[in-house]
């Protein structure tokens, strides 16, 4: 593989993720962005492309509204929108144009405002009966079937999802993923930049709000706001810049995005493992790298239920044993494969189009060695996973530069 | 007493027992409750209705207790396993609570009434409940 064929992320950044009551979207992804471009050591004149994303206002073209703000160039804009997998998909975009050899430099951005939003998939306003009863749509209905037939909302789909596995698999309790949430929130309080930093008891999570059994309120993914931003170029590229860039610079090793292949039932419950799966087993060969050589894992914890089917859908444990991979303590941050040091989608936040971009900033972080107080020592390789309903997965395996 | 209409058209009320009817790819069998363009597995655009077991196993289940507005919770979602084919359901005439429901149950479809509108029609909705 030549340098051309490399890819490279040489500035990233996340901001705070929380309540930003006095800023917008606009604003957020500014913030992300002009800090990205200045830990790239580039400005707006040298990128070729912004792929940009922010799925509550996907209509809105989030990357001209930001061109406007911080720089109008005339070059390409990609607005994209792939669910949570949207920040993903954006870096993805970015990283197409650079392999293409379209352009030197590529900026992706996501931003989402999403405090106060609430549950998310069940539509926010109440949906009445008709007057008279008329079949409408595929399924034929006569009434809103969300609640009637399954529910829409996603505490509950990603519940099924964690006691389809325990069904399948066994060696799953309330308490067990209680307990994952307990690890995640714990990991938090070590992340200035997480929306929540606060520390709970196994018995304050399963004691708290329940929402969707087996999910209680501090086992879903936090509603915040907050952007994230990465530039990223080619090994061609790479070489023109400083010792000290190309030292903090961080190896894509494979950047997978995939959609779920047909299976029986994946239209009845959405089948969030063998896309994942997919992506992962792709990653991994793309990057000649295995799961055991992974030192740190960001993965998708929007609900507690779904970080334990990751561990095993990303190959992190043997098929069927992620229960006990978990009840051995591997995932904790001083275990054999931590996940979610930043405290994960549960705590740190979930503004969902920053999250795919958040998620590898993070791990970039600890190859750089700049993690601070939750640095985890020596990492050299990382694996940022993100899914967005419906169904899209990214996949990113990064390493740390050599230089 | 006015008619009956099903709450989605996959309900058939008026062929013997209620139950559910799928599409089935002619080509590869891969089963579809909405109305299809084409198959999703083989890309076969031919189907045949076919009728679905009225008994099955609970697969993956969850106890909604918050839920979007107007939506009367507790309620219980649920993937019954019909056979074979998976269906998304509500579990229903059962206590909605971890005591009483459990991965692996055996269930059995069951109807019930949703309201009349305006012209008297009922609609009716379904259900599984414990099969015991």
């Amino acid at each position: 593989m030549s340098a051309s064929d490399e890819i490279w992320i040489v500035g990233i950044r996340m901001t705070k993720f929380g309540k930003h009551a006095d800023k917008d979207t606009v604003d957020l992804a500014a913030e992300a962005a002009t800090s990205a471009l200045a830990d790239a050591s580039v400005t707006m004149a040298d990128i070729g492309v912004i792929a940009a994303g922010n799925l509550m206002a996907a209509n809105a073209g989030i990357g001209q509204q930001l061109q406007k703000q911080i720089g109008q160039t005339g070059i390409p804009v990609y607005n994209v929108a792939n669910a949570c997998a949207t920040g993903a998909t954006a870096l993805r975009t970015a990283i197409m144009a650079v392999k293409a050899g379209e352009v030197r430099y590529g900026l992706a951005v996501g931003v989402e405002k999403l405090s106060g939003a609430g549950l998310l998939g069940g539509a926010g306003k109440k949906k009445n009966d008709a007057d008279v009863w008329e079949p409408k749509g595929r399924y034929g209905a006569v009434a809103p079937v969300d609640g009637r037939i399954g529910t829409d909302a996603m505490p509950g789909v990603f519940a099924q999802i964690g006691t389809e596995y325990g069904h399948k698999y066994g060696g799953t309790s309330f308490e067990l993923f209680a307990r994952i949430s307990e690890k995640n929130h714990a990991h938090s309080t070590l992340n200035p930049l997480a929306a929540y930093q606060k520390k709970f008891t196994l018995d304050q999570i399963m004691n708290d709000v329940m929402i969707a059994y087996p999910n209680t309120r501090p086992m879903c993914s936090a509603n915040c706001d907050g952007a994230a931003a990465a530039v990223v170029c080619n090994g061609e590229t790479l070489k023109s810049l400083s010792l000290a860039q190309r030292r903090r610079a961080v190896k894509v090793s494979a950047s997978i995005l995939t959609t779920d292949p047909y299976e029986a039932g994946c239209q009845v419950l959405p089948n969030v493992n063998t896309l994942t799966r997919n992506a992962a087993a792709t990653a991994y060969e793309q990057a000649g790298i295995g799961p055991s050589d992974l030192d740190l894992v960001e993965l998708h914890d929007c609900f507690a239920t779904a970080e334990l089917v990751h561990y095993d859908n990303l190959m992190l444990c043997e098929k069927g044993g992620a229960a006990d991979f978990f009840n051995s303590g591997a995932t904790w941050r001083d275990g054999s494969i931590p996940v979610n040091v930043s405290g994960g989608l549960e705590s740190k936040g979930h503004p969902i189009a920053a999250t795919g971009i958040a998620n590898i900033w993070e791990i970039c972080h600890h190859l750089r060695g700049e993690a601070g107080d939750r640095q985890i020592d020596n990492a050299k390789v990382g694996l940022a996973h993100v899914i967005g309903l419906g169904s899209a997965c990214g996949v990113h395996i990064l390493e740390k530069s050599a230089a | 007493m006015g008619e009956q209409i099903p709450l989605v058209d996959y309900l058939v009320l008026d062929d013997g027992d209620p139950h559910l009817r799928a599409q089935e790819c002619a080509s590869c069998g891969a089963r579809f409750f909405d109305r299809r363009n084409a198959c999703a597995g083989c890309f076969g655009s031919e189907f045949t209705a076919v009728s679905i077991p009225t008994e099955g196993t609970v697969r993956a289940f969850t106890i909604v207790t918050f839920a979007a507005p107007g939506i009367p919770t507790p309620f219980v979602a649920s993937v019954v396993d019909c056979d074979g084919t998976q269906v998304r359901a509500n579990l229903i005439n059962v206590d909605p609570d971890p005591d009483h429901i459990h991965d692996g149950m055996k269930v059995r479809l069951a109807t019930y009434p949703i309201g009349a509108d305006s012209a008297g029609t009922e609609a009716i909705g379904f259900g599984f409940e414990p099969a015991i």
